[in-house]
């Protein structure tokens, strides 16, 4: 997965800790998260003792599987988030995600494919002009990030549930994933994978979706919190298979609702 | 304080106490690290003093300690009103009762003397606390799901004022124990009463 030049390592605190989740042993690992202790940039991640979990991780990580379960349910598959007009939007939204905003990736239109795999009847990939000519409709939502801020954004794009229609997917299924351009992936569960204001986003407030905000395509859910709302998508697989996710991997809560 | 002294604090109330004390120090520790992540003021609160490592581990811990911190208050809170003992024992409170009893305790003199008894003071330190534990929770809730509970979002306004409205709760909260800790420090024999029930 790992696509990134090493001239990254040192710049990047957050592609730093990436790759090495992914290329050093356990052992190794921790030594390199007790180090990064005194690195400011990186001291965010030191909680990833959770990988390493011992009683009290342990018993905080069934606690977040109970509150999985608590979300899905009390989440309402017809309940919609709070819409609001254009004049509430902020500007500039803001950029997020695990890298800086230099590291922002650039995907190209021409060659770009849309995978579709997993439980689905009609796996052929996407063209991004064939999705373009999917309808299409906008909604004006509050993005809640984990961290707590909110901001509130205008994106259209084509209803999640009609897509998954459209490809004949196993909507009996329990899990939608996600893998991303940026070597993000994330997964949702079915019933927030079929909410009328789920989205595979293809613009921000009426233009193409820009890379910061995740050309070419995004998923977006204002039922869920930001990290689940993946950027650049190049992959979507319909499974039964627990997918997990980046930072679901590392500690946060799967189900993210909202 | 001999055995045949009357049960002050009932067993369940000193247990729903002491939960509620672990559960507020944890939701109040791993809360500083979760503001600390986007902070709406100029200030942040020294990693020292927070739990959880980084915003996941804090938030692990919130959203486990937030289960103990409504059941355990649940229960005490309709403990306390079906027992009648929340009537009893807070009311009646004046303003007036408040404000002698506010004098006297300033002058270092307020009287003790009858355990059983909460004097106006205490009395209004602790509805205040209840009521202020209860808007912890629900503006907490508007935090965790504001999709979810659209009635209880639009009566503190929007998902933003919420987290004001959770943020000085959190104060108003710190304020009150930091008030309770002076007064069991003044008053030991209290908290040997809140250990032993006598
Ligand atoms: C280590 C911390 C704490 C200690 C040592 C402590 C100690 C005490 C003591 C000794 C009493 C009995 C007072 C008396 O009999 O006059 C009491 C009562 C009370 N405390 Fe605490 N407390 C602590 C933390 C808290 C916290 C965090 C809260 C709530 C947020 C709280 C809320 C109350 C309430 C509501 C009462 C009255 C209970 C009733 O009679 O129903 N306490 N506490």
């Amino acid at each position: 997965m790992i696509r990134k030049s090493p001239k990254l390592a040192g710049v990047d605190a957050a592609a730093v800790i990436k790759e090495a989740l992914q290329r050093i042993d356990v052992p190794s690992r921790r030594k390199f998260l007790q180090s990064s202790l005194t690195l400011g940039g990186l001291s965010l991640l030191t909680g990833c003792s959770l990988v390493e979990a011992g009683g009290i991780e342990k018993a905080l990580m069934k606690i977040s599987r109970f509150n999985d379960a608590a979300q899905a349910w009390l989440f309402d598959p017809s309940r919609l988030a709070p819409t609001y007009p254009e004049s509430m939007i902020t500007r500039p939204f803001p950029f997020n995600a695990y890298y800086g905003a230099d590291k922002i990736r650039q995907v190209d239109a021409d060659s770009y494919r849309l995978e579709v795999t997993g439980l689905v009847a009609d796996k052929h990939a996407w063209t991004l002009d064939e999705l373009r000519a999917l309808p299409q409709t906008d909604q004006v939502t509050r993005h809640i990030c984990v961290e707590g801020w909110s901001a509130i954004g205008k994106w259209g794009g084509v209803t999640f549930s009609s897509f998954l229609a459209r490809i004949g997917a196993d909507t009996s299924a329990k899990y939608v994933g996600f893998k991303c351009a940026d070597d993000y992936y994330t997964s949702i569960d079915m019933p927030t994978a079929l909410h009328p204001q789920t989205q595979l986003t293809l613009s921000y407030d009426g233009a193409t979706l820009p890379p910061k905000y995740g050309f070419p395509m995004k998923l977006r859910m204002p039922t869920k919190l930001g990290y689940k709302n993946p950027k650049h998508i190049q992959a979507i697989f319909v499974t039964n298979t627990y997918p997990g996710g980046f930072w679901e991997d590392q500690g946060y809560n799967w189900f993210g609702g909202i | 304080m001999t055995d045949s002294m009357p049960t002050i604090h009932p067993a369940w109330l000193r247990l729903t106490h002491w939960l509620n004390v672990i559960a507020v120090v944890i939701l109040v520790m791993s809360g500083w690290r979760i503001y600390n992540a986007a902070p709406f003021f100029d200030f942040k609160f020294a990693s020292e003093i927070t739990l959880g490592g980084w915003l996941g581990g804090a938030i692990q811990w919130h959203f486990a300690a937030m289960w103990l911190l409504a059941a355990n208050g649940l229960i005490y809170l309709l403990l306390n009103a079906g027992t009648g003992r929340l009537w009893t024992k807070f009311f009646p409170l004046s303003p007036r009762a408040i404000v002698t009893d506010l004098r006297t305790a300033l002058r270092g003199r307020l009287s003790h003397d009858d355990p059983q008894q909460y004097n106006s003071v205490q009395r209004l330190a602790y509805l205040f606390v209840m009521v202020d534990s209860v808007l912890l929770v629900l503006s907490g809730l508007v935090l965790w799901k504001s999709v979810q509970f659209p009635l209880l979002r639009e009566l503190l306004g929007d998902y933003e004022t919420a987290r004001r409205v959770h943020f000085f709760a959190m104060a108003a909260l710190v304020g009150f124990v930091a008030v309770h800790l002076a007064m069991v420090a003044l008053l030991p024999r209290t908290l040997l009463t809140m250990i032993r029930g006598r």
